[in-house]
């Protein structure tokens, strides 16, 4: 088997099938499942939680993703046979983990003027008024995937189809931290000044990233999160985001 | 205790092994893009080997020593001198208060790491010292060095002390003396570095076999677009036999993309944790070095071998590093 470059494992209990997909010398990608589902998610879910309090000796770090969980292993100290065996072991394991109730987090954003300047594309594109783009947005709760792409990056899923929009033809060359954005049927919101693509349609106060806190991010994969409206004015009264890169 | 930059070089930053334990949350790796060179280079100052030092790319930097300091310059072949005199690489050097060290241009390979005793004391931001330029996070104020710039070194242990009261007296009022000890660790950098090994990996069989064939045979050129985040590679365009899209999941250094344009990407240091194009190969852990030491407009190609023999290769170099380790302590 550890000859093997691709190792195919699929279980026969009631999880979705599972393959275990070797990344090079030093990772597998455990896969769950192939596409975006509750059951799937749940066992992402479930993985990482239970790799977190119960990690095996060699064990680097996990990434949980849309339908995988990635491990890294120190191959100095265990061989991917035994990670396959200890995976093995685990996975079929899982659904009698309790993933405990999710976090509800609200984030403030100031909808449209400056801090969106494509929410009227947005509503152009989707034949809706203005405040309707906001009311639609706001009034979805959103269920973070994963982190990923920058730091304390949420792949939110749960958009309506009805403010979806194709990113803009050339991207930004500098989107403002806290830009909450459209990109096709996905939302998401910059926790970092960077170039970009996504219809800008409001910002956020909070700081998503915070470098000097365990964990360094607002936002986990497995929160729900809720957006509020809030006024310039109210944006303006949340504390200013400090320089927080390094001395 | 200190330096003082003269002339910062092309892009030179301070580096360590890199932030590790965060990706869950984003947050990418960064750290040298040579880890063999830059441990090697701790090594034989006596640091820890994770401790931070500079990586200076092409053109080194050159920077004046405000104290005595012990340093190792190892990595690609970028001469350093001290004073106008040519100082080796791969080797401890005292250095006196007042010198300059310059690092020059590469000959060959891309990278070099010049460690100093005591290690780079900058904020450890997120369990390390690294730099990652793009979100000006860590190292120096998140960013390359520049001229005036002031570092100080960290504290220094026994083993640092033994080996500056070692090299300085035989310093006899030069402003520098080379170790006379060089591990043959240094050999295994080829002048030029012809061919990089990886594994195949998840989506491998989304090409169709031919651009598997010329994946794992053809020459491929690393162009100008590589950087710390990627390298570029342009060659046989590559096929996918599907659309190519996936629903993004965990990459790392030295993943071989496939974007639907068909030219492959690996991805390095400062890449993101997160990606969703095709991974076609893995480079392995061995080889990331070499990989890194490969200058845009070289070619090479990318050689097939099995997790099992990467594995092999990996722990032969961790016990050539910790005899390296257990004879750095012994000579001098």
């Amino acid at each position: 088997m550890s000859s093997s470059h691709q190792t195919l494992r699929s279980s026969t209990t009631t999880q979705p099938k599972w393959r275990i997909l070797p990344l090079g010398d030093s990772a597998v990608i455990v896969r769950l499942g192939n596409e975006i589902n509750r059951a799937t998610f749940d066992t992402v879910r479930a993985l990482a939680q239970y790799l977190e309090h119960n990690a095996f000796p060699g064990f680097v770090e996990q990434v949980p993703a849309f339908v995988s969980v990635t491990l890294y292993y120190d191959s100095r100290r265990i061989s991917l046979a035994e990670v396959c065996a200890w995976i093995e072991h685990v996975v079929p394991t899982l659904s009698q983990q309790v993933a405990g109730a999710p976090r509800l987090v609200e984030i403030p954003v100031c909808y449209g003027g400056r801090f969106g300047e494509d929410l009227e594309f947005v509503a152009q594109h989707n034949k809706l008024p203005p405040g309707e783009v906001v009311r639609i947005h706001a009034n979805a709760t959103y269920l973070v995937h994963m982190l990923g792409f920058m730091p304390g990056f949420p792949y939110l899923g749960g958009m309506s189809d009805r403010i979806a929009t194709p990113r803009r033809p050339s991207p930004r060359v500098t989107i403002p931290a806290g830009s909450v954005g459209i990109a096709g049927s996905q939302t998401g919101i910059y926790p970092l000044e960077s170039p970009g693509g996504w219809q800008l349609i409001g910002r956020t106060p909070l700081m998503l990233f915070r470098p000097n806190e365990n964990p360094p991010v607002y936002l986990r994969a497995g929160d729900l999160v809720r957006f509020r409206a809030i006024s310039a004015d109210e944006f303006h009264a949340y504390p200013k985001a400090g320089s927080w890169g390094s001395a | 205790m200190g330096f003082r930059v003269i002339h910062p070089g092309v892009l030179t930053s301070v580096q360590d092994l890199g932030r590790r334990g965060l990706q869950q949350y984003g947050v990418v790796v960064s750290g040298a893009m040579d880890p063999l060179a830059l441990r090697v280079a701790n090594i034989l100052v006596g640091n820890d080997e994770h401790a931070a030092a500079l990586e200076t790319t092409l053109l080194g930097p050159e920077v004046e020593f405000l104290d005595e300091a012990l340093i190792a310059v190892c990595g690609g072949e970028l001469p350093a001198s001290i004073d106008g005199q040519f100082v080796p690489s791969w080797r401890a050097v005292w250095i006196a208060a007042g010198a300059v060290l310059r690092i020059g241009k590469a000959i060959a390979g891309c990278r070099a790491y010049l460690a100093i005793a005591g290690g780079i004391d900058v904020p450890v931001v997120m369990g390390s010292r690294s730099t990652y330029l793009r979100a000006k996070m860590g190292g120096l104020a998140g960013r390359a060095l520049r001229v005036k710039d002031q570092l100080a070194t960290g504290p220094l242990s026994m083993r640092n002390n033994e080996i500056i009261q070692r090299l300085s007296a035989r310093a006899k009022g030069r402003s520098f003396a080379v170790g006379r000890w060089f591990p043959t660790i240094s050999m295994a950098y080829e002048a030029n570095i012809s061919t990089i090994r990886a594994m195949r990996s998840s989506e491998c069989d989304w090409l169709s076999p031919e651009s598997q064939q010329h994946l794992f045979s053809a020459s491929y050129a690393l162009t100008k677009e590589s950087d710390r985040m990627g390298f570029r590679l342009s060659g046989p365009k590559l096929m996918l036999t599907n659309s190519g899209e996936l629903l993004s999941e965990a990459v790392c250094m030295g993943t071989i993309q496939i974007p639907p344009g068909g030219q492959p990407i690996i991805l390095m240091a400062d890449c993101a944790t997160t990606g969703g194009y095709a991974k076609a190969a893995q480079v392995a852990t061995v080889d990331l070095s070499r990989l890194a030491q490969i200058a845009p407009g070289a070619k090479f190609r990318i050689q097939e071998i099995s997790i099992n023999e990467a594995q092999r290769m990996y722990r032969d170099q961790e016990a050539m590093l910790n005899k390296l380790r257990h004879a750095a302590t012994l000579i001098e």
